[in-house]
């Protein structure tokens, strides 16, 4: 349920194998490639990784969420490699006994995932290509 | 003493390499390292940005002494999600 994958995400067997009976609520966020950035038209981006770090840091945020909120089982999967326009890069999923914890924790996973798992982005668009050093 | 540097993202095009092995003075910081590096690989000096550090899989410092270190990672600002 947590780490870096380099073949599609699967949103929904993630929830299936993330909630329990006592769950009432699972919260799924999914990043999904657009088709522009900064007014150029993207064709596809590559997403690498530092991959021993990125799952340490993955597995030490599903950690810490589980310590703040009062939450069940944590998803969170990245996806790395090439990824086409409208694939999805990134699931948190958060199940819990209720909806308020799952949401707050669920923000709280994509916003920290951003700021502190290495991961990069190069994008490729029409005419060029170009990594993406912060977001 | 030998530490074992690795780049990712962009500092691969930089460098022209996705890792190296090099000898540093025992005393070595990570600031001193990264000097070193931009003496090999000129284009470092010049990113307009500073890169993240991480020893052994965990951020550090500039001032992270190396001594025990056997890896040095250098990111550039992360844009993963």
């Amino acid at each position: 349920l947590i780490g870096l994958q380099d073949s599609p995400l699967e949103p929904q067997r993630l929830i299936d194998e993330l909630r329990s009976d006592g769950d009432g609520a699972v919260v799924v966020f999914v990043g999904t490639v657009r088709d522009h950035n900064r007014g150029r038209r993207v064709r596809y981006l590559e997403y690498h990784a530092y991959p021993e770090m990125a799952e340490r840091e993955l597995r030490r945020l599903a950690a810490e969420a589980r310590e703040r909120y009062s939450i069940g089982d944590v998803a969170l999967v990245h996806r790395t490699g090439r990824l086409d326009v409208g694939e999805a890069s990134v699931v948190v999923a958060v199940a819990a006994p209720h909806r308020a914890a799952a949401f707050e924790a669920c923000r709280f996973l994509i916003d920290t995932l951003k700021r502190t798992v290495p991961i990069w982005k190069k994008e490729f668009f029409e005419g060029g290509e170009a990594w993406i050093e912060g977001s | 003493m030998k530490v074992e540097v690795r780049y990712f993202a962009g500092l691969v095009d930089h460098t022209g390499r996705t890792r190296d092995s090099l000898h540093v003075a025992d005393d070595a910081d990570v600031r001193e390292l990264w000097r070193e590096l931009v003496r090999r690989y000129p284009r470092l000096g010049d990113l307009g940005y500073r890169p993240l550090v991480a020893c052994d899989l965990e951020y550090a410092d500039w001032e992270q002494a190396l001594a025990g270190v056997r890896e040095v990672a250098f990111l550039p600002p992360l844009s993963g999600g």
